[in-house]
């Protein structure tokens, strides 16, 4: 039984990961989508990130004559993280056999990693822009990262564990009290969601402005396969933002340890959660206007006071 | 004796008698310094490795005490070999075994003399150290500590016919001696007055003292450490005496040097002092949080690359302090489990920054050695010139930033998890301090690794900003080696974290009566509480990233082509890209000052728009060297301007003092 058991959830990890990654251009397909809706476009369509990226991975490598082996690298590494970030997180069901391998400290430094390596192949070319973005990156992400960890304190300290089933299985089947400091965790979420996945008002996805740049301007240098592998795993990293909010503060309805019935039912309530989320984003980038580059610290900086803050009331009220 | 009696102690004391012996050799030998560098080195090194498993052999072994024929009449000197001092001499051993390898590559070009002499005091400092962690008695201690400041001094100041080094020294001599007075202070009190024989450690811990002197003993014993270690304000000399050390004497300093104060801070806390009270740990806490915001916050702006480093020594030592801190609150309010696991964070740290810090800086070496340069802003691209460096040095910069799979990260996540195990301690105002200095901690390693970024990108991406720079050779086959094996070091403690634990485990026992690593079965995940409660695996970790970043690569290839063409670089298309378009060193940093401006002393010159030979100049300076360190060298000239009102030089003068100091003596008697 233990055997079969694990059998299964490893099958369950490798369709969940396998899920997320065949998802991701999708929910930037969907944003997109409702972007061009709420502005009055007609859009490009729900399938025109695959459409790009088939496009990408068809078309020559240029690269330039200076890149070393890390500029060439570094596509395959954000990949990766980014898909293993994707995939441990609990969205349909709370048994990943994987997900031990790394608590959500460990997921803040999956990030981390991912982020320095592509700040890093952005000045590994040695142009203007490059270095440009990835200071901006690094400006963005020292702020924003504690702010995360702050958020993931206060959900660790209700559940006690830093385990993300864990947590999700507490907040989703055991208790249901509206917590204080869960409301300002989520406001810290938010705002920490837009700064890391390049999205207005403190990065501009579809800028084409290089001055106003942050991510896209790290990312100039790149082409063809390299370019679409840091595209889908930009995509892979925002699906993965949207899940850990899921998870964090609207996990009902996800399955609980060992009820593989109640799977359609928890992939149904995820796709009409990330469906929600993804609109929420592009209703928030239409409303909100981008930010000058040193506004932004401010900004972050409001995020990383309201996840202190949070925590300090789960310490006061104790909720 | 037969050879089963041999006792690790006894290996140790033979590894610092070679080391002496090395030292002398190498002086004799300044006619013929490639023996110097291809033999005494390399053996240097080898006595290293030997100590560092002397140490791992003595940490499960029960103490062992030997008391030396040496010393003055009555006062012999003792030495202890306990799990505490094994686990520094694991970590000297293993640091210094490849800064020695390196050395043996890195000082090959050097004169003679100087080289003979060097060799002298390099291994003199080496052996100094092991008997700092050997001492077991105030006298032996100190001895053993002033040699180790008087070596180093020497070593500091290798170049001491540049003013700026002689300077540098003078002020690292003289806060390790500010310092000394402290640690020495802090052992007449705990010895408190008991006569001549409650000089040892042994006599000490039988010294009961009051909570009011021994929370004095512990104040000066961390005013008197700090000095060594750099905790603000004490901090001012790290920056000067690192960039003025040659490379692999500063990765000595930084590497292991402090952390031989973070022994002592260590030894005389939970050791000497029998008791701890929480209010202590509060201080500790507090200043290591300072400590580490400030120093990560300079490191930030610099632009000479071993003051870049020199600061993040800093920022970690006030890491090391906050572990420390915590593990004095929950030991002081009964909590041993939690103090074991902030505890264990704190070593883990130590042995941690000991390899990777010493890896950057013998990095810089090499980086020297290649360019001729210290400041960022004219190195560049060095990663295509020097790719063994540029590839080791990764390693070093990903460990420090705290990013998994390396080490770094593992003491970060132990960290993290004992404040996040803080909420059960009775005291309701240190409950509410605990999540904001969680909130510091995490901004100091965003930071940190912010720092590194630059220190990175800098040094060895874009585009070469000198053309002196084409030239540049990479590091030989010594310089390599010493490297290659610090960087193993960091791979491995990031991906072995359980077995190292196990083994820490004999020291917590003996600091706080208990120990982390039974609590762990298997040694794949590290699960310090409870596995629902939190784990983490390396392996796993590491092995599904490059399993995904293979099946992505064989996939490309597979489905679509690996076709590749070379160009120019895009950039939006500009033309006339120059090397001078990148971010300089001040540049990157610009952000940091910017946000961070009331903490800096801020010097700019601005060109103006209609200047014809546009100059730029900028300096961001400490505040504290103005506000502390200036006053008090202001009171002390003019203390000693008084003092020299006196001073005459003409004898009639000094006989007349005399004279007059018995006439005031007769009244009294």
């Amino acid at each position: 039984m233990m055997a079969m058991d694990q059998t299964l959830g490893i099958l369950f990890q490798l369709c969940q990961s396998l899920l997320v990654v065949m998802l991701a251009p999708l929910l930037m397909g969907w944003v997109g989508q409702c972007r061009a809706w709420l502005q009055n476009r007609s859009g490009p369509g729900l399938l025109q990130p695959y459409r790009s990226l088939r496009k990408l991975f068809h078309k020559d490598a240029v690269l330039a004559h200076n890149a070393s082996p890390l500029f060439r690298a570094t596509p395959y590494i954000l990949f990766g993280c980014m898909w293993l970030a994707a995939a441990i997180i609990p969205i349909i069901a709370v048994d990943l056999p994987f997900s031990p391998a790394a608590d959500v400290i460990a997921l803040v430094g999956v990030f981390a990693l991912a982020r320095v390596f592509i700040s890093l192949a952005a000045m590994d070319i040695g142009t203007a822009f490059g270095s440009l973005g990835a200071r901006r990156e690094m400006l963005v992400s020292f702020l924003a990262e504690p702010a995360l960890l702050m958020v993931f304190f206060t959900s660790s300290l209700i559940s006690h564990s830093t385990q993300l089933p864990h947590i999700v299985d507490t907040f989703a089947h055991h208790e249901f009290v509206l917590y204080p400091s869960l409301a300002f965790a989520g406001l810290a979420f938010v705002i920490v969601l837009l700064a890391e996945n390049a999205r207005i008002p403190v990065d501009n996805p579809s800028t084409h402005l290089e001055l106003t740049m942050v991510h896209e301007a790290m990312i100039l240098e790149y082409s063809a396969r390299h370019l679409a592998l840091v595209e889908w795993a930009s995509s892979l990293k925002l699906l993965a933002y949207i899940s850990i909010g899921i998870a964090l503060f609207l996990p009902h309805g996800i399955a609980e340890v060992g009820n593989w019935g109640a799977l359609p039912l928890a992939i149904a309530a995820l796709l009409t959660k990330l469906a929600l989320a993804g609109a929420g984003l592009a209703l928030l980038e239409t409303f909100l206007a981008k930010m000058r580059i040193f506004r932004v610290p401010e900004f972050l900086g409001t995020a990383f006071l309201l996840a202190v803050l949070g925590l300090l009331i789960h310490f006061l009220l104790g909720a | 004796m037969n050879a089963l009696d041999i006792l690790p102690l006894d290996v140790a004391g033979v590894v610092i008698l070679l080391w002496l012996a090395f030292g002398l050799f190498g002086l004799a030998l300044h006619r013929t310094p490639q023996l110097i560098t291809r033999i005494i080195f390399p053996l240097g090194a080898l006595g290293a490795l030997a100590l560092a498993g002397t140490g791992l052999w003595a940490l499960d072994a029960a103490p062992d005490v030997a008391v030396l024929p040496l010393g003055l009449p009555d006062l012999p000197l003792h030495l202890r070999l306990d799990p505490l001092a094994a686990f520094f001499l694991i970590l000297l051993g293993g640091a210094s075994f490849g800064v020695s390898l390196f050395s043996a590559g890195y000082f090959r070009s050097m004169a003679g003399n100087t080289l003979g002499l060097l060799c002298l005091e390099y291994h003199v400092f080496l052996a100094s150290m092991a008997l700092v962690l050997l001492a077991d008695d105030a006298y032996m201690f100190m001895v053993a500590w002033e040699t180790m400041a008087l070596s180093s001094y020497f070593l500091v100041t290798t170049d001491h016919h540049v003013p700026d080094i002689r300077k540098a020294g003078f002020l690292y001599l003289l806060v390790a001696h500010v310092g000394a007075i402290g640690i020495l202070l802090s052992f007449g009190v705990i010895q408190g007055g008991h006569g001549i024989g409650a000089y040892t450690f042994a006599a000490m811990r039988e010294a009961h003292l009051s909570a009011f002197w021994s929370s004095i003993a512990f104040l000066l014993a961390l005013f008197g450490f700090g000095a060594k270690a750099g905790v603000l304000p004490l901090h001012v000399w790290l920056p000067e005496a690192h960039p003025a050390a040659p490379s692999p004497i500063s990765a000595l300093m930084s590497g292991v040097m402090l952390k031989t104060a973070i022994y002592g801070i260590l030894r005389v806390t939970f050791d000497l002092l029998g008791t701890q009270l929480w209010w202590w740990g509060v201080l500790a806490l507090a200043l290591g949080l300072i400590t580490a915001v400030f120093g990560v916050m300079f490191a930030a702006v610099q632009g000479d690359m071993k003051r870049l480093l020199a600061y993040s020594s800093i920022e970690n030592i006030g890491l090391l302090l906050v572990g420390i801190g915590l593990t004095i609150i929950f030991h002081a309010y009964g909590k041993d489990a939690l103090a074991a696991l902030s505890l264990t964070a704190a070593l883990y740290h130590s042995l941690n920054h000991a390899f990777f810090k010493s890896l950057l800086f013998i990095g810089t070496g090499s980086i020297l050695h290649a360019t001729g340069e210290r400041n960022m802003g004219r190195l560049g691209g060095l990663i295509r010139k020097m790719p063994w460096a540029a590839a080791l040095m990764l390693i070093g910069v990903l460990s420090i930033s705290g990013l998994p799979p390396f080490n770094g990260f593992v003491s970060e996540w132990l960290l993290l998890q004992a404040f996040l195990l803080s909420p059960g301690l009775p005291n309701s105002y240190i409950n509410m301090l605990i999540p904001v200095a969680a909130a510091v901690i995490a901004l100091a390693a965003a930071l940190a690794a912010y720092v590194m970024v630059k220190f990175y990108g800098i040094i060895f991406l874009g585009q070469h900003r000198e053309k002196a720079l084409e030239h540049a050779h990479d590091a030989g086959t010594w310089e390599r080696t010493g490297l290659g094996w610090l960087a193993l070091g960091c791979v491995a403690l990031g991906l072995a974290p359980v077995f190292v634990i196990r083994q820490l485990d004999p020291v917590t026992q003996m600091l706080v009566g208990q120990g982390l690593g039974n609590s762990t079965s298997n040694w794949l995940f590290l699960a310090p509480v409870d596995v629902e409660r939190a784990s983490y695996s390396p392996v796993y970790f590491l092995l599904a990233v490059l399993g995904v970043m293979l099946v992505t690569l064989l996939a490309v290839r597979h489905f679509y082509h690996g076709r590749l063409r070379r160009g120019p670089a895009w950039d939006c298309g500009f033309p006339a890209q120059t090397a001078r378009m990148q971010d300089t060193a001040e540049g990157f940093g610009q952000p940091i000052r910017r946000i961070f401006e009331p903490f800096f002393k801020i010097e700019s010159e601005l060109p103006s728009a209609f200047d014809t030979h546009p100059r730029y100049h900028g300096r961001s300076d400490d505040r504290i060297w103005f506000a502390l360190y200036l006053p008090v060298k202001h009171i002390t000239e003019k203390l000693s301007s008084w003092v020299s009102l006196l001073q005459h030089g003409r004898i009639h003068l000094y006989l007349t003092y005399t004279f007059a100091t018995l006439l005031v003596l007769l009244a009294f008697v």
